[in-house]
């Protein structure tokens, strides 16, 4: 019977998330005062972002060339095998999936925490009672600003491929001829696309589990903290599984 | 004038609110007296129509709140100012930007103009030299005069305050309670506070609804307390040794 229970509550928040969608999507707020609000929320997700994005992608980026040229123990595989690995992984994975991972406990613990915050302290109710639609003022400009998201994962990628050439080279694994002709062969422009299409998935999700934890949280101070920790386990597995039916349905 | 009949509330199925009727004058400062838990706040939600109420029926000036549709709510919201208990002022504008907020959302209103109705305001709390200050920067109880300048910066015709004075020292809690009375004379608003504070109901309750478990347990002025027989009332308001003997005093012939 607890089982039952517990399926029940997954559906009763699927269905709650859903119709937050419909009325984040409803009665606007007037256009210059969303206009700032998404500027700001650009400023505090996207450009606040971009320090930390880029200093794991470039060291991770290393550490798959290196994994990469110690695998390589066979003398007849070409040198050239780090380059295309990198690119291969930093692409396809590491760049959109894994960021978006650290992305979840970046940003989307801060979304839900200073949503929770303003439900706990009343705030939320404040604006309710001016008659302001609250999901349009507090989550609208959140998703519009994470729309540039694929302008960190792009930072990423390409970080991501430099660390593996400085990592490369730095560690006499290849030369850097090799390297960059590793990171051109077999070039499918298909892969790319289907990372930025993951990318703008992933994004959406970044911006709208955590406003739903945040939003409809019970309680006080301790449950925001709470609520910050089971976002963060929910967007990922959330971000984990649409990554898994992306890649089933635009790769195989 | 806001009239409420029969108004009950249940959260699943727990019952907080059980069939109060009860109604609040204008221009008179109306409390919602209780203990803790006792429903003050759910009662106040439920008028304003953040939370629906289970049951019954609410009147703002003889237009009920369940037949008014979305827009007419939005129009009633605009007439409704509200002060909340923890003040919640938005943390992250000032002083300044907090009050201007429901002018900039909701009107038209130039930006001068906006700037001198939030001034106007700003003079009639008494707030002085905290217009660039973040809430986080001022005391409790300019916040708590920084949300009654928000809350009637549109001139509403209804205002709200859940526990204004909670959390304040005596003397800034009594200067709270003595703005809002004068603020309710002078613009002639029905207020409703929520308070289980004993000097706000000697000082201010013109009007007196006092709630136990849920339900409405006596009702009243403040020179009625004094004279009532009413138990839960005595129990509740008569708690402390010094009430009792301001109440023996006034009592003396
Ligand atoms: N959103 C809610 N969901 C469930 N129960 C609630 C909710 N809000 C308040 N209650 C319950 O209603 C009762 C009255 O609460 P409240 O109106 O806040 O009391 P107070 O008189 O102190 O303001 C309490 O028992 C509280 O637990
Ligand atoms: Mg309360």
């Amino acid at each position: 019977m607890k089982i039952l229970y517990h399926i029940g509550g997954y559906f009763y928040h699927i269905g709650g998330y859903f119709i937050m969608l419909r009325k984040v999507f409803g009665k606007f707020t007037k256009w210059n005062v969303l206009k700032n609000l998404i500027l700001r929320e650009i400023d505090v997700l996207i450009i606040g972002s971009l320090g930390i994005v880029s200093f794991i992608s470039f060291f991770v980026g290393g550490v798959v060339s290196i994994q990469t040229a110690l695998n390589l123990e066979n003398p007849l595989l070409p040198k050239n095998l780090i380059g295309f690995t990198t690119r291969q992984s930093v692409i396809l994975e590491f760049a959109p999936t894994f960021i978006s991972v650290i992305m979840a406990g970046k940003v989307g613990s801060f979304i839900t925490s200073s949503l929770g915050t303003m439900k706990v302290t009343e705030q939320i109710d404040a604006l309710e009672v001016m008659g302001i639609n609250t999901f349009n003022y507090l989550i609208f400009p959140k998703i519009i600003a994470l729309l540039f998201y694929p302008f960190v994962i792009t930072v990423s990628m390409f970080l991501g491929i430099i660390g593996g050439y400085v990592a490369s080279i730095y560690g006499g694994f290849c030369t850097s001829t090799d390297f960059i002709e590793g990171i051109q062969i077999d070039f499918t422009p298909f892969h790319v696309s289907y990372a930025f299409i993951k990318t703008f998935l992933f994004a959406f999700i970044l911006a709208s589990v955590p406003s739903y934890h945040g939003y409809f949280l019970k309680g006080g101070a301790l449950e925001v903290g709470k609520a910050s920790t089971t976002s963060f386990v929910w967007t990922s597995v959330v971000i984990i599984i649409t990554n898994y039916i992306v890649t089933q349905l635009l790769l195989t | 004038m806001i009239k409420i009949e029969n108004i009950s509330k249940y959260f699943n199925e727990t019952k907080v609110l059980e069939d109060i009727s009860t109604h609040f004058e204008r221009g008179k400062t109306n409390l919602i007296i209780g203990q803790s838990g006792s429903g003050k706040t759910v009662l106040l939600k439920c008028i304003l129509g953040l939370f629906d109420a289970s049951k019954g029926e609410i009147f703002f000036e003889n237009q009920s709140l369940n037949k008014m549709n979305s827009k007419q709510r939005s129009i009633l919201r605009q007439e409704i100012g509200m002060v909340f208990q923890g003040s919640a002022l938005f943390d992250s504008m000032t002083v300044e930007e907090n009050i201007m907020f429901p002018m900039k959302m909701l009107t038209k209103k130039s930006a001068d103009e906006i700037k001198m109705r939030s001034n106007e305001v700003i003079k009639r709390v008494n707030l002085i030299n905290s217009n660039k200050k973040f809430p986080s920067e001022i005391s409790g109880g300019m916040k708590k005069r920084v949300a009654i300048a928000r809350a009637i910066v549109m001139n509403p015709k209804y205002l709200f305050c859940d526990e204004p004075n909670s959390g304040l020292d005596p003397k800034t809690a009594i200067l709270i309670d003595n703005l809002i009375q004068e603020i309710t004379k002078e613009y002639k608003i029905t207020t409703l506070i929520n308070t289980h504070d004993m000097n706000s109901v000697m000082e201010i309750g013109e009007k007196i609804i006092f709630l136990e478990n849920g339900k409405k347990g006596w009702e009243g002025t403040n020179k009625e307390v004094f004279k009532t027989e009413n138990k839960g009332v005595e129990n509740f308001v008569y708690s402390s040794e010094l009430f009792k003997k301001v109440r023996k005093v006034y009592l003396k012939p």
